[in-house]
């Protein structure tokens, strides 16, 4: 599914660049424990968070997470915001619950990110 | 540029207990220094994980702690020493789901229990001593295929 | 629907307060961030959560949740069995990640 699919289902707003629509996400990983998500195997996942923290965006990184979805329209500071450009990873923001937006992507068919 | 076999590479960081601001800023260096040296995604994966979790240990838990990396042709062992409040039970802070974290710490997404075990899972040689009311010292090996 | 209907549906093993089956499930919340769900969740929602910490029995029978689901095969150690059977909180476990089970409630309770 594309980074686009996925901010369309959500009617999220994005802080990416425009090609960076295109890519593709193979699974999500639903969660605010960043050791959990570090747990599981994430190369090209999306990571659907409550958590607004830097680290979340350190966490990502390490753990090659290909984008971010902010639920229940949580911003994160400017800090984060700026980060996450520099490290090149897009996020998403939800108005809906971590539930909701997973719900919708999983109806759409993305699976989810497996253990290792 | 390729591994020269009789060359270390190594990098030595200061970590201070409590900043969250810049959590990851080692493992992050070290994970560069290992991109650049044409190391395999998968193990870069496995050491920037297991590094980041003892990083932010230090940060969680300790007043400062020292984290270094040495890289040669065969793995990288990173060894982390911090002056903190020590581990009581290893083998309990092992098991998955145990945690002494406090609240505050919860909150920002960490101390589900799952840090040693993410450590270990991810090293090749882990090693872990502690003394309460000294601190905790890891050694991480994590071999190149 | 029924608690009992979505521990069927998902195969979801019960580990405390099985006289509670029959509670009834408002809705679904999220969250491994215990002021976030004294936040947001809502009276008789299911709340799902990789976090297995002793407080969570006090969460979910502060905000009168339907029960929890703890997710990935998460341990659970003793102490918070022993607090969830007292307080007649209905805990139950999956193998699946949150993820995943919330994709399936959202197909079985709004499909």
């Amino acid at each position: 599914m594309t980074l686009k699919e996925i901010a369309d289902l959500l009617e999220a707003d994005v802080i990416a660049d425009p090609e960076d629509l295109n890519i593709t996400i193979k699974n999500a990983c639903s969660a605010d424990m960043m050791s959990a998500v570090l747990y599981y195997h994430t190369p090209d996942s999306l990571l659907i968070t409550g958590l607004t923290q830097p680290h979340v965006i350190r966490t990502a990184e390490i753990a090659g997470i290909k984008s971010i979805v902010f639920v229940l329209d949580k911003k994160p500071g400017a800090e984060i915001i700026e980060l996450a450009k520099q490290k090149k990873i897009p996020i998403l923001f939800t108005r809906f619950c971590m539930y909701t937006a997973s719900g919708k992507l999983y109806e759409a068919g993305l699976p989810g990110c497996l253990f290792k | 540029m390729p591994l020269n076999t009789n060359e270390i590479t190594e990098g030595d960081f200061q970590i201070i207990g409590g900043n969250f601001t810049n959590a990851g800023e080692a493992s992050m260096q070290m994970k560069a220094k290992l991109t650049e040296l044409g190391i395999d995604e998968a193990t870069i994966r496995r050491a920037a994980i297991a590094t980041f979790e003892a990083e932010m240990n230090v940060i969680i838990y300790a007043a400062a702690g020292r984290l270094r990396y040495y890289i040669t042709a065969h793995n990288i062992t990173i060894k982390l020493e911090d002056m903190g409040p020590g581990i009581e039970n290893i083998e309990l802070a092992m098991q998955e789901g145990y945690s002494t974290a406090p609240d505050w710490v919860r909150e920002m997404g960490w101390g589900a229990g799952m840090g040693l075990p993410n450590m270990k899972k991810n090293s090749d040689e882990f090693k872990i001593d502690s003394v309460v009311g000294e601190g905790t010292s890891v050694e991480m090996i994590i071999n190149f295929s | 629907m029924k608690l009992s209907n979505v521990v069927e549906k998902l195969s979801l093993e019960v580990k405390t307060g099985k006289n509670n089956l029959q509670n009834n499930v408002t809705g679904v919340y999220i969250s491994d961030l215990l002021s976030d769900v004294m936040g947001n969740s809502k009276d008789g929602n299911i709340w799902i959560t990789l976090q297995t910490h002793l407080n969570i029995v006090a969460v979910a029978g502060l905000k009168n949740l339907s029960g929890i689901i703890i997710v990935g095969n998460r341990q659970l150690q003793e102490d918070v069995l022993q607090k969830a059977e007292a307080e007649k909180i209905t805990v139950m476990s999956t193998p699946l990640t949150a993820f995943e089970v919330a994709g399936k409630l959202y197909q079985l309770l709004n499909g």
